[in-house]
């Protein structure tokens, strides 16, 4: 195998980003005969153009991919990783650049693509496989196969519709988990399911690399990074930063992934609801340790939403939850066109001292992500200064990273009845 | 010791290579490869069509019919205008109802098509021109349905179809293609400007009385002929009723010339403009 068999070459993409603060994507024929009469069509000079503004999601990109290589990509929220796998799976022209691909690609940029809730199991299974690029004879030829992966027996007959959300997400993994392309081209979707089933996505995925094709997979869990990948390409602003084995990108990428404790979303996003700022706060003191997080969310609607706050390790391994308004509703925050600013505190006392990162979600409470800022923020817990006669747990000494309160203890046995 | 697993039949790497501008010289090739995905695409709208619905694909004859109804008594009743060759009237709309109603509904679904499914047109790659291709499921089945009931009626109405019945097929093909030719660019600039969605319905509108669904192409003074035809489903209609009923020449006039450029030249302009556009569908959409 001499050729590699993904070849990117000063791979460049080019987006304009119009000036115009969350306006809607498309444009209607009155903008454009407004802005037309205003220039008088363009025939008395260009004066329009300055609204718009380029913006390179990618630049410069080259690196090397060889068969049978399980290839992690990298980076902060808007480094380019999706638009780079938008790229390389052919959805979108490249604009600068070129990129030689030496076998058939398949994407999966987003669980269940093309399912119809009105369609059965059993068609929907059809359909996906087709969308993905399976002919109609190899997904019968394998149809027994991804009904008992997904665990769908029972309800091949009836529309996905009445699936349980994890049900759906199973099968549709399932159809995508049966595809044999030389490569394949993933984005995240192991952030689904249980856990169990996650388990079972990242068997499947190692038994994918293992058959000698060649996987490039996204995502923000480092663990299971290091796990499933050789090398990994760490993406900053657009442009290839480390191209190199996984711990060593993985290290680059902790080190600067959120160098501070304040985060700022470079530029406007194209959501409805996206969180523009956010800024993260240690306590410490004779109260214990507070985490106080502070996010501005710019909405284009009045609406209820929920705040999930996700901790991570030193290492990346997600390891705290801290949800405002997911598990309890009254808690939930209503949100009114414009900007509005969330504080919240939570306890962090039984955190292990060491550096943490804070991934930030606006979500709709059981329905679904607005926005997802990954690991934005960055904060660190120390050993308190006047800190009694305690020790604290550190996370280097691989104990775990959090200390379960204390309640209470009794003592049990022989010794027990002697001050009795 | 079991024997080792046959390697698999070593197929021809497919090479691709991405770059800007880059024609794909295999565009067509690969449209043919992802045929099973228009067979999909089509099968899954014509499943989902009806669901939900009390008298289901019986909408496919309703519709056509009442509209038949309605036209027969303003045309027939109110403006007492004949059919040509004294056809019993609802039998002569019924004729013009089917390559229209194929014609306006392949154009409704191919327009909005490609906008209905952004979900994979951002995230898959597969040829886009199969989204409004295979938006002509629809139409076609609810063609199908259509058929045995002008049989019936015909039969009622004592009408035997002539000799060139046989080309019937051949107008329906016109006008398939005649709407595929506007679907295709309609369902690109559908992609940028929404308005595309609010000006069908309304060209759709008016189609039906700017075509002679409800009277003769013969009542149209004669100077208006040539740009009456501008509407290729002139054509279309003239045709269908020349080859079910025997009435009427479609080829009159050479007006039918004009028709058939029309067709050709949106045909031509349909592919082009989406070809150009495709590329950027999923940066817009």
């Amino acid at each position: 195998m001499s050729a590699p068999i993904i070849r990117v070459e000063n791979l460049g993409k080019k987006y304009l980003l119009r000036h115009k603060e969350a306006g809607p994507r498309y444009r209607a024929l009155r903008d454009v005969l407004a802005t037309g009469v205003k220039t008088g069509f363009g025939l008395f000079g260009r004066t329009g153009e300055s609204s718009t503004e380029e913006f390179w999601a990618l630049k410069d990109v080259s690196f090397d991919v060889n068969e049978g290589e399980v290839v992690g990509i990298i980076g902060r929220n808007g480094a380019g990783k999706s638009t780079l796998l938008k790229v390389l799976s052919r959805i979108t022209e490249p604009t600068a650049g070129r990129v030689t691909l030496n076998g058939r690609v398949a994407s999966l940029l987003e669980v269940g693509t093309g399912f119809h809730p009105e369609l059965t199991g059993r068609e929907n299974i059809y359909l996906n496989g087709t969308i993905l690029g399976m002919r109609r004879a190899e997904i019968a030829r394998k149809f027994d196969e991804i009904v008992a992966f997904a665990e769908v027996e029972k309800f091949l007959d009836t529309p996905v519709k009445r699936y349980s959300s994890g049900m759906y997400v199973r099968l549709a993994f399932a159809v995508a988990a049966h595809l044999e392309p030389e490569i394949l081209v993933v984005d995240e979707v192991l952030a689904v399911g249980d856990a169990a089933f996650q388990k079972k996505c990242l068997g499947k995925m190692n038994e994918v690399a293992k058959g000698g094709r060649t996987v490039l997979f996204v995502s923000h869990n480092m663990g299971v990074m290091q796990q499933l990948c050789g090398t990994a390409v760490l993406l900053d602003a657009g442009r290839v930063r480390v191209a190199a084995d996984t711990p060593t990108a993985v290290n680059e990428y902790l080190a600067t992934a959120a160098s501070g404790a304040e985060y700022r979303r470079p530029r406007p996003g194209a959501k409805p609801i996206w969180v523009d700022r956010a800024t993260v706060d240690v306590v410490e003191d004779a109260d214990g340790c507070r985490l106080n997080v502070t996010t501005e969310v710019v909405s284009d609607r009045a609406k209820s939403v929920s705040l999930d706050i996700r901790v991570f390790d030193a290492v990346g391994v997600a390891v705290a939850f801290a949800p405002v308004g997911s598990f309890d509703h009254s808690r939930e925050i209503p949100l009114t066109p414009g900007r509005t600013r969330v504080c919240s505190s939570h306890d962090a006392g039984s955190l292990a001292t060491g550096v943490y990162f804070l991934s930030v979600d606006i979500a709709d409470p059981t329905v679904g992500y607005f926005d997802r800022v990954e690991q934005a923020l960055r904060f660190e817990v120390h050993v308190p200064p006047a800190g009694g006669n305690y020790r604290r747990l550190q996370q280097a000494w691989g104990y775990g990273n959090v200390e379960l309160p204390y309640r209470e203890h009794r003592v049990e046995g022989p010794s027990a009845g002697v001050g009795a | 010791m079991t024997e080792p697993l046959a390697p698999a039949p070593a197929l021809p790497r497919h090479k691709v290579i991405l770059e800007p501008g880059r024609a794909d010289r295999r565009y067509w090739y690969d449209l043919w490869v992802y045929r099973e995905l228009l067979l999909q695409l089509a099968r899954r709208d014509v499943a989902v069509h009806y669901k939900q619905t009390v008298i289901g694909g019986l909408w496919a004859v309703v519709r056509p019919l009442v509209t038949v109804v309605i036209l027969t008594v303003v045309f027939s009743r109110v403006a007492k205008l004949d059919a040509d060759g004294g056809v019993w009237y609802p039998l002569y709309v019924l004729a013009a109802m089917i390559p229209w109603q194929l014609f306006a509904a392949v154009l409704g679904e191919s327009s909005n098509s490609l906008v209905n499914n952004a979900n994979l047109v951002s995230k898959v790659y597969f040829p886009r021109m199969l989204v409004p291709l295979s938006s002509v499921g629809v139409p076609l089945v609810d063609l199908a349905v259509m058929v045995p009931i002008l049989a019936v009626l015909m039969a009622y109405a004592g009408v035997a179809p002539p000799w060139q019945v046989v080309f019937a097929p051949l107008f329906l093909l016109f006008a398939l293609v005649t709407a595929l030719g506007f679907g295709l660019a309609l369902c690109s600039l559908n992609v940028k400007y929404r308005d595309v969605r609010y000006v069908i319905p309304f060209i759709l509108q008016f189609g039906v009385y700017l075509s002679p669904i409800g009277y003769a192409t013969s009542k149209v003074p004669a100077e208006y002929q040539l740009a009456y035809h501008l509407n290729p489903m002139v054509f279309a209609i003239d045709g269908m009723r020349w080859s079910l009923l025997g009435v009427g020449d479609p080829f009159a006039g050479g007006g039918w010339a004009v028709s058939v450029a029309v067709t050709l030249i949106a045909g031509v302009v349909g592919v082009r403009y989406f070809r150009a556009t495709e590329k950027t569908f999923a940066d817009v959409i």
